[in-house]
């Protein structure tokens, strides 16, 4: 965890406010005296539908977790848009309803947090983008997951479930992220059998319930028999999968329900670290400005398996989420070329699982990819 | 199922018919009921709200009462319950039913989305199949010929509206409320009730097309479920000349039009999603560009529709 | 007589806000909400403090730009929705000339981005205007496919042809430089926007109001076979509404550049177009009361987080009330010479 930025905080006002508050409370009795924590107003702020079965849902679960930390009241906006709307909603939270920390859960949230924060010092503000570099806001917190490494388990558990070599990975819009996670699942499958191919496709949309089920069914018109959807929700891909057979991977939360016959895995969030953030910030504890992970920092899990997984697969997966956790298994490792035949790794070179500034640069497929990232190399 | 065998170009081509297919089915049912409403001289701009409105409610009743049917029958009633909305504020003088039907896009939408946050998750019970592709060892064959009961239902609802907009009586009320008011007057008829009970059925019919999309395919409810299929189909109107059996042929037009993207890129063609996502809007203007003439009246427009003064 | 229809119109208008208020208010009672409460969290969040009067202000900036855009062709009797389309294509615009102009004087580029916006927003209007006239196209069906259309170009321009590959937060295009991006007003936290638009309406309204054009063009909108009789050039008059309608609306996205983003995004699409069809409805096409239901509109937007965060409401919530507006001031048209106190005594 090199790139992991641990500060203090120092800001006058807000300890001073904190010293008051703690001082008061622990002399009065009653159930108060016990509550000797601040309390704090958190805003969640989600750029869908908060119960979109997908990304917007995977956050609004850490908010009802966060929401039961004591002395935290929670509020929640949703449909947000990244314009200056959501600073504008941010502030009203603020304002308005005395937020003190402020969670921003769209990637395109960013720039209007880094123009908010030092205006409002006394404030936390939390991105999932993990964007934060020396030099921004003190007061700001970015956090994500490496989902690249659930994605290579569902890749192995779609490589063993693959009949025809061939599966699929749907995704929204062409960024290093997804294309990482593509990457990800990709080497999973090929780890299992070198011979895969995946095609890898872009709906364009985070959203488009017609498209995402369009491409699915042309895919399995094609041949693919496994595919895993980076989709706002991943419900629509998954549910028509499963109507036409053939096995899918769920994406954001635990879809299984959904694909009783084919659902072999899913990639998970963890949000749930956005807790200790509050109760740091409650606390006047010391906070990370930068937190990535994966399951070794447990901010990323995998779905339950489906009912077609083997005994023996999983456990072979179960395996490698240890390697994960124990930092002995690396995703990206040598020798590694790209679909256009270009060298992304000598042999012997090994990127390291935390190695942010390689995760932010992916702009390639790896080999046995069927697709392009559109992206500058 | 057995493996599907590699079809290569065949699959784009199979990929295409089956879309058109699984997407045609709430244009046929907008456009159907939109042709119905115009030709009764009033036109329904807000058949899109409608259509999301009953795709919300249908899946909302679907999976509260098990029964996906019922959920057709109320996405059906609340599309009846909007036209009448409609049709009862379009008939007061000075009022525009475009504009009426724009504000209703608006309202059916945001009560869609309203009412609808409870039910994005849950499953509810899907809309039977017709599997019309049984006889065939390809898979991907039978699951292009596997047909929904509301396509079937759409395809023999054209040439029925044809005929009874022709032939029967009410068929001849509604026409000549449409081409002329005052003939319509002079027989005896009220031409806003008139136009008000024909913007309803056309509101039926719109809210069952949108029970296909929630119910059948894609199968889903969420707040992103249509793209405009319910604006595109009142184009679809226009150029099908206001005859029933032009609208399932158009509406099978615009099923393989959205189906060519998707299917393009499954073979590795990777570039441009974005213009193939625009082909249905592009297919529409051009056919409407080529369709209009500056001169007269299109053919087969009922004369007291605002649309085509 | 223009003092009676005046307040013919604030009389009707004012009866159907509180119509959709009252409807509002039943429907928020079926939740178990007490509308009073959800009416005064409203007023809060709109108007209640000198914040919430930014965030209406801020909102409203774009409404009036797009409600211009179906107003004016809507004089001549055109009913343009295509406010969404043209916003995105004066984005655009702004964009590709915006990257060229790095070394210009800040406020010469400026001036040139929003010339590029707007004429981009007009011809895009303007052409469904040309369709209309000289083809029969209908203008409100090709407008809307217009909107997709623009949305579609856009969308594939940023992930390829004009895409800056360094941002990494979504696919979008060049970037056209903080250092021609204008701020906010003076002593406010409201961008620039603002001045835009409500410049642009006076003009607008000006235009309308006083010039023999204005005049022409409402005898075109009662009555095209008299606007034919009296000889007017139906079809100059058909282009130049569509196109200033359109060019506002281009202008609005030449702001959400140069004020908001300072790049093209699928973050230009957010719905200030089809937002904008309402404003101009409710304004009843009038360039100067634009101005003033846009801030209505705004701060029904801006309240609706209010609403969220103290009632739980979900967010359509307040496109529910829109809607209930929407059909509240269209039936309400109907009223207009129904009252004996505002017909002018002679009559």
């Amino acid at each position: 965890m090199s790139d992991v930025t641990l500060t203090r905080r120092h800001i006058v006002t807000g300890t001073a406010g904190l010293l008051a508050a703690s001082g008061l409370t622990s002399l009065l009795p009653g159930p108060e005296a016990r509550a000797a924590v601040k309390p704090l107003t958190v805003g969640f702020i989600y750029v869908g539908p908060k119960n979109d079965y997908g990304w917007n849902q995977a956050h609004a679960v850490a908010a009802k977790k966060i929401a039961r930390l004591e002395g935290v009241k929670l509020i929640e906006q949703e449909n947000v848009p990244e314009t200056v709307e959501v600073e504008k909603v941010m502030e009203g939270m603020i304002r308005h309803d005395g937020a003190k920390a402020v969670f921003a859960t769209s990637f395109g949230y960013w720039p209007n947090v880094l123009k908010l924060a030092p205006k409002h010092p006394d404030v936390l503000f939390v991105h999932i983008g993990a964007l934060w570099k020396e030099g921004d806001p003190k007061n700001t917190i970015g956090y994500r997951g490496y989902m690249e490494e659930p994605h290579y388990l569902c890749g192995v558990a779609a490589g063993h479930a693959t009949r025809t070599g061939k599966i699929g990975f749907i995704g929204s819009k062409p960024l290093y992220f997804i294309f990482n996670n593509a990457n990800g699942f990709i080497l999973g499958a090929r780890a299992v059998n070198p011979s895969i191919t995946c095609q890898v496709v872009i709906t364009g949309d985070w959203n488009n319930p017609v498209r995402e089920a369009e491409v699915t069914n042309s895919l399995i018109d094609q041949g693919v028999d496994v595919i895993v959807a980076n989709v706002d929700s991943a419900k629509v891909v998954v549910e028509n999968a499963e109507r036409r057979g053939i096995g899918t991977c769920g994406y954001h939360t635990d879809v299984s329900e959904l694909a009783p016959k084919g659902f072999l895995t899913g990639a998970e969030w963890n949000w749930a670290a956005g807790a200790q953030f509050v109760k740091a910030w409650q606390t006047g504890g010391s906070y990370p400005n930068l937190l990535r992970g994966g399951f070794r920092q447990d901010m990323v899990a995998i779905s339950p398996f489906g009912r077609s997984v083997s005994a023996e697969v999983r456990s072979k997966i179960l395996k490698i989420r240890q390697g994960f956790i124990d930092d002995t298994f690396k995703l990206y490792q040598g020798p590694l070329k790209d679909n256009e035949g270009n060298v992304i790794l000598k042999e012997g070179q090994v990127i390291a699982n935390d190695d942010n500034k390689f995760k932010l640069a992916v702009n390639f497929l790896v080999e046995g990819a069927i697709g392009k990232t559109g992206l500058k190399k | 199922m057995p493996p599907a065998t590699d079809l290569g170009w065949w699959g784009v081509v199979i990929a295409v018919l089956g879309g058109a297919a699984r997407v045609s089915t709430p244009y046929l049912f907008v456009s159907l009921g939109e042709t119905l409403t115009e030709k009764s001289g009033r036109v329904n701009l807000g058949l899109e709200g409608t259509l999301v409105m009953g795709a919300m409610s249908a899946y909302a009743v679907a999976y509260l009462s098990g029964s996906p049917w019922l959920g057709v029958l109320v996405a059906g009633a609340a599309g009846a319950a909007f036209g009448l909305l409609h049709g009862g504020v379009s008939t007061l003088p000075r009022v525009n039913d475009i504009a009426v039907g724009i504000a209703l896009f608006l309202l059916g939408t945001g009560l869609a989305f309203y009412l609808g946050k409870p039910f994005i998750e849950p499953v509810a019970p899907r809309l039977p199949h017709v599997a019309l592709g049984a006889w065939s060892a390809s898979p991907q064959i039978r699951a292009a010929l596997e047909v929904n009961a509301l396509f079937v239902v759409g395809a023999v609802l054209a040439p029925l509206l044809l005929w009874g907009l022709g032939h029967t009586r009410w068929g001849l009320v509604v026409r000549t409320a449409g081409d002329n008011a005052d003939a319509a007057k002079a027989l005896g008829y009220s031409v806003g009730a008139v136009r008000t009970l024909s913007t309803m059925a056309g509101g039926f019919l719109a809210g069952v097309g949108g029970s296909f999309l929630s119910l059948y395919y894609p199968g889903t409810w969420n707040e992103g479920l249509s793209s405009g299929q319910g604006l595109m189909a009142i184009a679809l109107v226009i150029f099908a000349r206001w005859n029933p059996i032009h609208c399932f042929w158009v509406s099978l037009l615009f099923g393989g039009a959205t189906a060519l993207g998707p299917a393009l890129q499954s073979v590795g063609i990777a570039s441009n999603y974005y213009l193939y996502g625009a082909a249905p809007y592009v297919l529409t203007l051009i056919l409407l560009i080529a369709s209009s003439s500056p001169r007269h009246a299109l053919a087969g427009a009922p004369s007291e529709l605002t649309i085509s003064k | 007589m223009l003092a009676r229809s005046g307040a013919e119109t604030a009389a009707i208008s004012a009866a159907a806000l509180l119509g959709a208020l009252v409807l509002f208010g039943a429907f928020v009672a079926l939740r178990g909400l007490s509308p009073l409460e959800v009416y005064a969290a409203l007023f809060l969040g709109a108007f209640g403090t000198w914040f919430s009067i930014e965030q209406t202000l801020t909102q409203a900036a774009p409404l009036m730009l797009t409600g211009l855009c179906t107003a004016l062709p809507a004089r001549a009797g055109l009913l343009v929705i295509g406010g969404e389309g043209a916003l995105v294509v004066g984005g655009v615009a702004t964009v590709l000339v915006g990257a060229t102009l790095a070394g210009w004087p800040p406020p010469l580029a400026v001036a040139l981005m929003c010339m590029t916006g707007a004429l981009a927003g007009g011809l895009w209007i303007g052409a469904a205007g040309a369709l209309r006239h000289w083809r029969g196209v209908n203008e409100t069906i090709c407008t809307l496919l217009l909107n997709y259309i623009a949305i579609a170009v856009m969308n594939h321009l940023v992930t390829g042809p004009i895409r800056d590959f360094a941002q990494v937060l979504k696919p979008a295009s060049w970037s056209i430089g903080e250092r021609l991006m204008i701020g906010e007003l003076p002593g406010t936290s409201v961008h620039w926007g603002l001045a835009f638009g409500v410049v642009a309406c006076l003009l607008t309204w000006g235009l309308m109001r006083h010039t023999t054009f204005g005049f022409a063009v409402d005898i075109l909108g009662g009555n095209v076979r008299a606007a034919q009789m009296a000889g007017l050039p139906i079809g100059a008059m058909v282009l130049a509404t569509c196109f200033v309608g359109g060019a506002a609306a281009g202008l609005a996205g030449t702001i959400e550049i140069v004020a908001v983003h300072g790049f093209a995004s699928s973050s230009l699409v957010v719905g200030y177009g089809y937002a904008g069809i309402l404003v101009a409805f409710l304004a009843r096409q009038n360039p100067l009361a634009v101005v003033f239901v846009a801030i209505l509109l705004g701060g029904i937007s801006a309240s609706g987080g209010l609403l969220q965060r103290r009632f739980g409401l979900p967010d359509a919530a307040t496109l529910v009330l829109r809607g209930l507006l929407f059909v509240a001031v269209l039936a309400g048209n109907t009223l207009y010479g129904r009252f004996k106190i505002f017909r002018p005594p002679a009559a």
